[in-house]
């Protein structure tokens, strides 16, 4: 079992639960403590119910983990919602004057704040929250040092007065709780290791960023919002050009306009933006101009749960736009992936001239981690594959944009070089360029067209490489999963091991290419195998079917709009070793 | 990159004429507004390599493939968004937009709209036919009330749209309208429109000899009156262009309606776009920004 210890903060949207959450991930992470935070809320600015839970630890966490040991409720409904998770051991901080507990499970401390006495709620009106981080920072044994400089940080804008009376505050909370309250058996430790703390919507735009992005737009849409909001902060510094367009047919586009000038170009939306940006995803494939395009999955269908985490997109990712063309399309693993993905895929979509489709999701785009900086390098690699950028003698006109090669892929002249005019186009086109769709139609030069674009297939399948099975080779039950299950599957698999049941992972990350026979000849010797998707239909299990053949022992699905946490598989895991069922649909204890 | 030319030469009629000859019907309004774009890039001296011609899809959408510039043959109603994302990459290019009437009115309304407010720096072409020819007639946003095609043919129950008025209200700051069969004043007009700083509109009444039996060159002959023509006419005025663009029937003005020269282009706008082209810079972030970038998560 992991050591870790995690902190539920809920209220209403606009009650200040995320500024909470910012302080202790500063905290954890600055004492070498790993951490994740995942936000369960509801689309609406104010009101409504919100809850934030934030995990850490010095072992690896990468989940929002199976327990609550700290329960700071904001208004009564979260002390109504969620005291029930609390177990022997546990907390529950909050403010007496207005919350009224319900009855904790036995061993379950309550520590309920004399707000009014210990502040002047006249004038600070999120005193309650203040006061709440200062008493729990006392309980877990952080110093109040550490608490002090991350406000002063915190509120590093205001006037001096507004810093003074905050530290004030967490200080009164924090002296409250050692005289009144019994600390947590376990201190949080501390370790030499400094870890940035990252957002997957940061971390794909900063991945952009490193890996030469110069033209990024966007429509807002959550779960993807984020990568826009960091672009367009970040722009000036890292000149980068970020536009906000009219609507997402707009977006990609532009993108591709932007692309074909010869610039890397990206974009990001959700399912449903997604769907408006099929038809150019083809334009993409069909002039061979690439482009990255990064879909923040959410529950669907149509506008869907615009708050909550689905893996619901894959089919729409394999199938947009109609026609046959050459596509790459990955899962990020986790957070820090998010970054390491982007110049990957880039530099396949761009040495293959097709698009690129980075599958992330909302639980990945909206959560944050612990990351080791080092992870994230702005000098990585990059390959743009065949480019002409100067005229270099050869400007005498016979330059072929769409020249038949044996890889399939023509060299890209990029436009402004003398004598190296050319048009690009959606019709399809000889290899000059010229439409033979409406000057003529010509069925041995369509055919060639098509073979060579297809071409690229095989260029695409080398640059990547199969999956690799994670733990022992031999195993009781293998666990399949794809994209942002990476952590929570892996985290299973201790606690599965702590009863008992030795169990390996195959997590996938490279969607299209899939290397299907590899998979298959992995899967076809393990004992078990279930596969573990964030959807109704398992829609990664079909995937591989329609591929290679292969058909798992079992399923574990979830489709309520929340992400497994580790106990789900758990237990599906056991029940389905037992036999009793061949599909399991874990309840979510948390409501939010 | 437009610097590796060793020897400047001057640009010909020769130089612009594309690989295949135009597919359009013989007297389409068409021929008239290509040959119109070529003289005006020979009379303004623009090197074929520094003009990027960006469509959507129709029979007007043909045109980059007419004529020897980078070009770029799109998707039905979206050249204008993959026009401004070329731009803002390379705004050291011409970048000219051609297209019909259902493609920049109808599929690509949204699209119009919103680049003729972002005052991007591009030349609008719209060869206006008021007619779905590539489909084989069907009724389109220009198209007149009554007016009989495949998928009216009972008569056109909705009222046409006005791009002149349209383009006044949305913020172009040049529009002008044009007449194929009016080569030499329309020439000016794309001149002009190239050396506006901005977004430029030519509404160009190029007819369709095969389905449009009401909008044809000898009904616009008798009444398209030029603009130029009245010594009175103030094209900077904002109010009578629209009082202008409203006239339609036994007079239609074409020629200048407005243009505004105060308005800054998008890429005037972006300080990012200040030193040189999007494409000539570099695409590394330099080490101390890298390095500012991960201190914020710490």
């Amino acid at each position: 079992m992991r050591q870790s210890f995690a902190i539920g903060i809920g209220g209403a949207a606009g009650q200040g639960v995320a500024t909470p959450g910012d302080i202790f991930a500063k905290i954890f992470s600055r004492r070498g403590l790993h951490l994740n935070v995942y936000n369960a809320y509801q689309s609406i600015i104010r009101g409504g119910h919100t809850f934030l839970t934030i995990r850490t630890g010095p072992d690896k966490i990468t989940n929002m983990g199976d327990r609550i040991d700290l329960l700071i409720p904001l208004n009564q409904d979260t002390m109504d919602r969620h005291l029930v998770l609390l177990s022997s051991g546990g907390a529950c901080i909050y403010n007496a004057d207005t919350i009224k507990p319900g009855k904790p499970a036995d061993g379950v401390q309550l520590c309920p704040l004399p707000v009014s006495k210990l502040a002047d709620i006249s004038r600070n009106k999120i005193a309650q929250n203040t006061l709440a981080i200062g008493a729990a920072l006392s309980m877990t044994g952080v110093g109040f040092q550490a608490l002090e400089s991350v406000l002063i940080e915190q509120f590093r804008k205001k006037e001096k007065a507004v810093i003074d009376e905050n530290v004030g505050l967490a200080r009164v909370g924090y002296d409250y709780a050692t005289q009144n309250f019994k600390a947590f058996a376990n201190p949080l430790p501390m370790t030499d290791t400094r870890y940035a703390v990252l957002g997957g919507n940061a971390a794909m735009a900063m991945g952009g960023a490193a890996a030469g992005v110069k033209f990024y737009c966007a429509y807002p849409m959550s779960p993807s919002t984020g990568v826009l909001h960091w672009m367009a902060d970040h722009a000036r510094k890292a000149n980068i050009m970020v536009r906000q367009v009219e609507d997402e047919i707009g977006v990609i586009n532009m993108a591709i306009g932007a692309a074909h000038a010869g610039v890397r170009a990206m974009c990001a939306t959700s399912g449903g933006g997604f769907a408006l940006m099929s038809e150019a995803l083809g334009l993409s494939a069909q002039a061979e101009i690439p482009v990255v395009v990064i879909d923040c999955q959410r529950a669907g269908p149509s506008t869907g749960v615009p708050t909550k985490t689905e893996q619901g997109d894959l089919w729409q990712m394999l199938g947009a736009s109609f026609g046959d063309y050459p596509r790459v399309i990955a899962a990020p693993l986790d957070i820090g992936d998010c970054f390491t993905l982007i110049p990957e895929i880039f530099n396949i979509a761009e040495r293959y001239q097709c698009p690129g489709i980075v599958l992330c999701d909302l639980l990945l785009a909206e959560g944050r981690l612990s990351v080791d900086p080092a992870i994230l390098d702005f000098n990585p690699k990059v390959d743009r594959g065949e480019m002409i950028t100067s005229a270099n003698g050869n400007g005498n006109g016979s330059y072929k944009r769409y020249l038949i090669t044996e890889s399939g892929v023509s060299p890209r002249a990029v436009p402004g070089i003398p004598g190296h005019t050319h048009v690009v186009s959606s019709d399809e086109h000889d290899e000059d360029g010229v439409l033979i769709s409406d000057e003529y139609t010509n069925t041995v030069k369509r055919r060639a067209m098509m073979e060579k674009r297809m071409r690229k297939v095989q260029g695409i399948e080398a640059s990547v490489e199969p999956p690799k099975m994670q733990g022992p080779a031999d195993a009781e039950v293998t666990l399949v999963g794809w994209g942002s299950t990476q952590g929570v599957i892996e985290e299973a698999r201790d606690l599965l091991a702590d009863q008992g049941i030795i169990a390996n992972q195959l997590q996938i990350r490279w969607l299209v290419p899939l290397h299907g026979d590899a998979i298959a000849g992995i899967l076809k010797k393990c004992r078990h195998t279930i596969i573990i998707e964030n959807n109704y239909s398992g829609q990664f299990a079909r995937y591989l079917r329609s591929e290679t053949s292969f058909v798992a022992d079992g399923h574990i699905r979830k489709y309520d709009g929340e992400p497994f946490m580790p106990h789900h598989i758990v237990e599906a895991v056991k029940e389905q070793l037992k036999g009793s069922t061949t599909l399991s649909v874990p309840t979510h204890e948390i409501m939010v | 990159m437009a610097t590796d030319i060793a020897t400047p030469k001057l640009t010909t009629m020769a130089d612009l004429k594309g690989k295949v000859d135009p597919d359009w019907c013989p007297g389409c309004g068409d021929f008239g507004v290509l040959a119109a774009v070529q003289k005006a890039l020979v009379e303004l001296q623009i090197p074929n390599h520094e003009v990027a011609t960006i469509s959507g899809i129709g029979c007007s959408s043909n045109f980059p493939g007419y004529i020897n510039t980078y070009g770029m043959h799109t998707l039905h109603g979206r050249s204008l968004a993959v026009a401004t994302g070329f731009k803002m990459a390379n705004h050291g290019m011409t970048v000219l937009v051609t297209g019909g009437d259902g493609d920049g009115f109808g599929i690509g309304g949204n699209h119009f709209m919103h680049t003729m407010r972002r005052n991007v720096d591009l030349l609008y072409i719209v060869m206006d036919n008021q007619i779905y020819g590539l489909t084989t007639g069907q009724t389109s946003p220009t198209s007149r009330k009554g007016m009989k095609t495949k998928s009216m043919p009972f008569g056109n129950v909705e009222g046409p749209i006005n791009p002149i008025s349209l383009a006044l209200s949305a913020g172009a700051t040049f529009i002008a309208r044009g007449f194929s069969a009016e080569q030499k004043h329309l020439t000016e007009l794309i001149k002009q429109g190239i050396q506006h700083k901005g977004f430029s509109f030519i509404d160009v009444f190029s007819p369709c000899v095969t389905y449009n039996h009401d909008n044809t060159f000898q009904w616009f002959r008798p009444r398209v009156k030029k603009l130029e023509d009245n010594p009175e006419y103030d094209s900077t005025n904002w109010m009578a262009a629209m009082e202008k663009s409203l006239l339609w029937g036994d007079e239609i003005p074409i020629g200048k309606f407005f243009e505004r020269t105060d308005v800054p282009t998008l890429h005037e706008s972006e300080p990012v776009l200040a030193t040189e082209p999007l494409v000539k810079q570099s695409s590394r972030i330099p080490a101390d920004v890298a390095r500012a970038f991960v201190e914020e998560l710490m």
